[in-house]
Formats: structure tokens, sequence, C-alpha cells
């Protein structure tokens, strides 16, 4: 069910530092390649159906796994928000492997240095693969948990500008979740990695303020053509209400998309989708490096 | 303080952010083309050695501000940080700070163990803006505003929030008011009565290349806001 939370997260007026990011979008438009609401259209369907795939299925089941009573009854509902009370949880997320000293470390290093392919074989090498990170077995495994999740995330994010970008925003809105949803879980993702992605953090919010993964994999899935369709609208001047339209229309492709994410929301992380958009990734780097060169308005 | 609770009968429990040594946060607003760059690179050159200063700028910044500030000699690049605003320049000093907060904190640990101490000040240049603009208190300690005569001596009786609330409102580029025939005295006047007590400062970087007067308030509320602490 959805609930407050999602909302939030999705409004345009959530203070999470998402109104600089375009989503490549700026990058596009200075190729010439998203010139009209027509083209707007075709670039919000690919990176819905591409990048925002991705975080939608990564956000569905961070959203599962930070449920507070999902599978472990022993946490009280309302405990999960006191966090000197949750830490002594059993079983609570972020106790397993994600919490251990070494796992952030491991978690972190294929991240900023070592190629993606790394951090697939980091992952697959200590595998996730078959747990959920509730349950007993994955706590033996260094680099489950939420680091593995991590590392997952990064595999599929090959270009480098992209998953600084998704750190960035996972960072930025952290500071105003801190703020309304005080919980164990976001200690255990940071510990993982201090500027999480920006999906695992939504979908944990979510999932922690008991919505389910549907909802989580819906607005991160909103999200990833809300804020490009936004940009075009102050990049280009484009007519606000033909580019709302054109998000309106992708609403089928939201709901496949959003199915697709909650059904696998419980399975091995490992065995998410991991769409490429080679020209999306592309432009991302090119942004990076014209920002050095001349003006961007946009950090991504 | 007001309580629109009318469940509440108790006090207002809220109480400021306390302070943890952080750098005092001065914001610079103001219209495009008001001179705020010009105050900023002022203020760094005659502020350097009194206090241990960085700035985040939230102009469209080039290559050509970067060297602006280099080449004036005034701030080593690693005191500045740009902030892309996504073309929303006071949506991103106030109503979602995260990018300055985030550009805030990279500087404060950036010079957190330089030998010469931490950041005692962080200058937050807004981008140009217009008279609406300003700035959150939870990004900033104070805010200046920033108008010039070449802009129109009625800018002060439009009024705003930025010209009636800023901690100092600064009309700049004085020495050119006969030539775009603006009466000096009208703006002051006008900033007074709108403005009450709280202070305004003309001058003119020509006549003042180290902005004497905004530099010594600068000095004033930093004191005043670290002694709050």
């Amino acid at each position: 069910m959805a609930g407050l939370a999602s909302l939030v997260l999705a409004d345009a007026r959530f203070p999470g530092g998402g109104h600089v990011h375009s989503g490549g979008l700026e990058e596009a438009v200075s190729r010439g390649a998203v010139s009209d609401v027509e083209s707007l259209g075709s670039f919000l369907r690919g990176r819905l159906r591409t990048a925002g795939r991705i975080a939608a299925c990564f956000a569905a089941a961070a959203a599962h796994r930070a449920r507070p009573a999902a599978s472990h009854e022993r946490t009280p509902r309302g405990e999960g928000f006191d966090e000197g009370s949750a830490r002594e949880v059993p079983g609570e997320v972020g106790r397993g492997p994600a919490a251990d000293a070494a796992a952030p470390a491991d978690a972190a290093a294929p991240a900023d240095a070592a190629a993606p392919a790394d951090a697939a074989a980091l992952s697959h090498e200590r595998p996730p693969r078959g747990e959920g990170f509730d349950e007993g077995s994955a706590r033996d495994v260094p680099g489950g948990g939420w680091g593995a999740m991590d590392a997952e995330f990064d595999a599929r994010t090959p270009s480098a500008a992209q998953r600084a970008a998704s750190r960035a925003q996972g960072r930025a809105a952290l500071r105003a979740v801190r703020a309304a949803w005080p919980s164990p879980v976001l200690d255990a993702l940071t510990s993982a990695h201090r500027h999480p992605h920006h999906p695992l953090l939504a979908g944990a919010v979510i999932g922690h303020a008991g919505e389910d993964p549907a909802a989580a994999a819906r607005c991160v899935g909103y999200l990833a053509v809300s804020g490009p369709a936004s940009a075009a609208v102050r990049l280009l001047g484009l007519d606000p209400f033909a580019v709302n339209a054109v998000l309106v229309a992708l609403g089928p492709d939201l709901d496949e998309l959003t199915a697709e994410a909650a059904a696998l929301a419980a399975g091995p992380v490992a065995d998410l989708p991991a769409p490429g958009a080679p020209v999306l990734d592309l432009m991302a780097e090119s942004h990076v490096r014209h920002h050095r060169e001349r003006v961007r308005l946009f950090a991504s | 303080m007001i309580s629109f609770d009318p469940t509440v009968a108790d006090h207002d429990h809220h109480s400021p952010t306390p302070h943890t040594g952080r750098a005092v946060r001065i914001g610079i607003g103001g219209p495009v083309g008001s001179g705020k760059t010009a105050l900023v690179a002022a203020l760094a050159r005659s502020l350097a050695g009194r206090v241990r200063l960085a700035v985040v700028t939230n102009d469209i910044y080039t290559t050509e501000d970067a060297d602006f500030l280099r080449r004036a000699g005034v701030l080593d690049p690693q005191r500045v940080e740009a902030v892309q605003t996504g073309c929303c320049p006071h949506t991103a000093i106030r109503d979602d700070i995260t990018a300055n907060l985030d550009a805030i904190e990279l500087l404060e640990e950036r010079f957190a163990s330089a030998d010469e101490g931490g950041l005692e000040l962080v200058l937050v240049e807004s981008g140009g803006d217009n008279l609406t603009a300003v700035f959150s208190r939870g990004l900033v300690d104070r805010q200046i505003f920033v108008v010039d005569v070449a802009g129109g001596d009625k800018v002060p009786r439009k009024g705003g929030p930025g010209v009636t609330t800023a901690d100092l409102l600064v009309i700049n580029k004085t020495d050119l008011a006969p030539l775009v025939g603006a009466d000096l005295g009208v703006m002051t006047g006008d900033a007074a009565t709108i403005r009450g007590e709280l202070p305004v400062i003309a001058q003119s970087l020509v006549e003042d290349p180290g902005a004497g007067e905004v530099g010594a308030w600068v000095l004033e509320q930093v004191a005043a806001v670290r002694a709050a602490v």
C-alpha cells in the first residue's frame, strides 16, 4: 500500500537536492538530441526502461528488506524508530554482514575505484545470492546485506559519473530523510557506504515506513523521469502542460515496471535486472567533462 | 512565539540548532549584475589573514569566474566551491538548501585538518535573482542583499524580502549614480524607511576596492555569531 513516505519523497518540493540533477537531460539538450516534447517523450521512455527500471527494482528490494515486521516478528514495529533499542533487536536489518566492520570497505572499494566488473565479481564471490539478508545465513557472508546491494547497484551502473550522481542524490536526500524518519535502518545503510545510492535510500525509507515494495518501485521509477521532465521545462521552456501529459502517458510503462520490481523484491539481489543504456552512460560522462570546459546548469 | 495549534497550551519547545564549532555562514544575494562576485572578491582580499574563509558560489560559474578570483590573487581555487542550481537559483538558497549545505560541508571537511585551523567564515553567493530572493535561515547565519544604483533608484522602494529583511543592504556602484541619473539620496532614504533599524551601506568598489565598511560589518557578525554559540 502506498503511504505518506513515498508521496513525500516523490514530491518536487521535498528538500532532498533533486532539483539540481537532470538525469542526463541537460547533455541531451545541449547535443540537440532532445529539443521538443516528442523527443523528450522518447528520452523519458528510454530512461524509464533502463536506469529507471534498475532504480525501481533496487528500491523495491531495499523496501522489502527494511520493512519493520516483514520477516522478524520479534521486532516490535514501534521499536524500529528508536535507535538505541533497535540496535539490540536480533535480526534487525543491517545487523547482518553489512554492519560488519570489514563490509563498508569492501563495498566502497569497487564503488569508487575499481571497474564495475569487480563489483559484480565481489558480490558473486561472496554471494548474497539466494538470501535476502533478513535470513540468518547471510550474516556469515562478508559483503552481504546493504553492502552487497550497493555493489550490485554499482555493477549495473557502468558510468562513473552516474554512480557519482546517484550517490550525490542519496547523500543529499539523507539530510532530509534523517530529520523526518530517524531510523536504525539508515545507520545500517550508511555503514555500508556513507553516501548511499538514492534508490537504496528511498526504498529503505519507504519500506521502513511500512509501505510495500511496489510503493517504493513506483516512487523511484517516477522520480527517474519526473526530474528530467522538470529539467526540460526549465532548459527548453517547453509547455509545462504538454510535458506533464508526456509524463502521465508513461503510466502503463511505470505500472509494468512496478509489478516487475515488486515480484522480484524478495528474491536474490544478484538476480535483479541489469538493462544497459550506453548512450545515457556516455552522456553522463560527457556532461561531467563539459562541466570543466563550459557552463552547465545541472550537477548531472 | 505564536502557536497556530489550538490544542497546544504549552510553550514552544523549539530552540535554534546548536553551533558545533562550524564556520559562520553569510549569504550574499541580489539581482544579476549588482556586484555580488565583485563584493566577494573584495571581501576575500581585505579579510585574508584576518579570518579563515571560503566561498560557495551559486552563480553560473564559468572558468572565467574562477580565473577572476585566481587572477585577482584573492582566493585559492581550493577555497571556492560552485553549486549547480538546476536553473533555480532561489530554490537552492531557500526552499531546498541541500546542494549548498553539501558544498559547505565539503569545504569544512577539506580544511578541518588544515595547519592554520578550520574555516571560520563561509560566504555563500547566490545566483543572480530577483527582489523576492532570500536565504533560508537553515543555510546562513546572516545575509547581505546587494543592489546597485544602475539598476534604478526605485529598487529599495519596491521592497521585497531581500531588501526589507536582509541583515545588511548594500547599495553598490555609487560612483555611477551621476552617470545613470540615479538619486542616491532617494535610494538610501527609501531603504531607511523600508528597513527601519536594519543597516544600509552605500559603497563604490572603485573608490574603496577593499569594501572596508562591509568588511567591518562582516567581522562584527562573525564575532557575534561565534559568541552566541
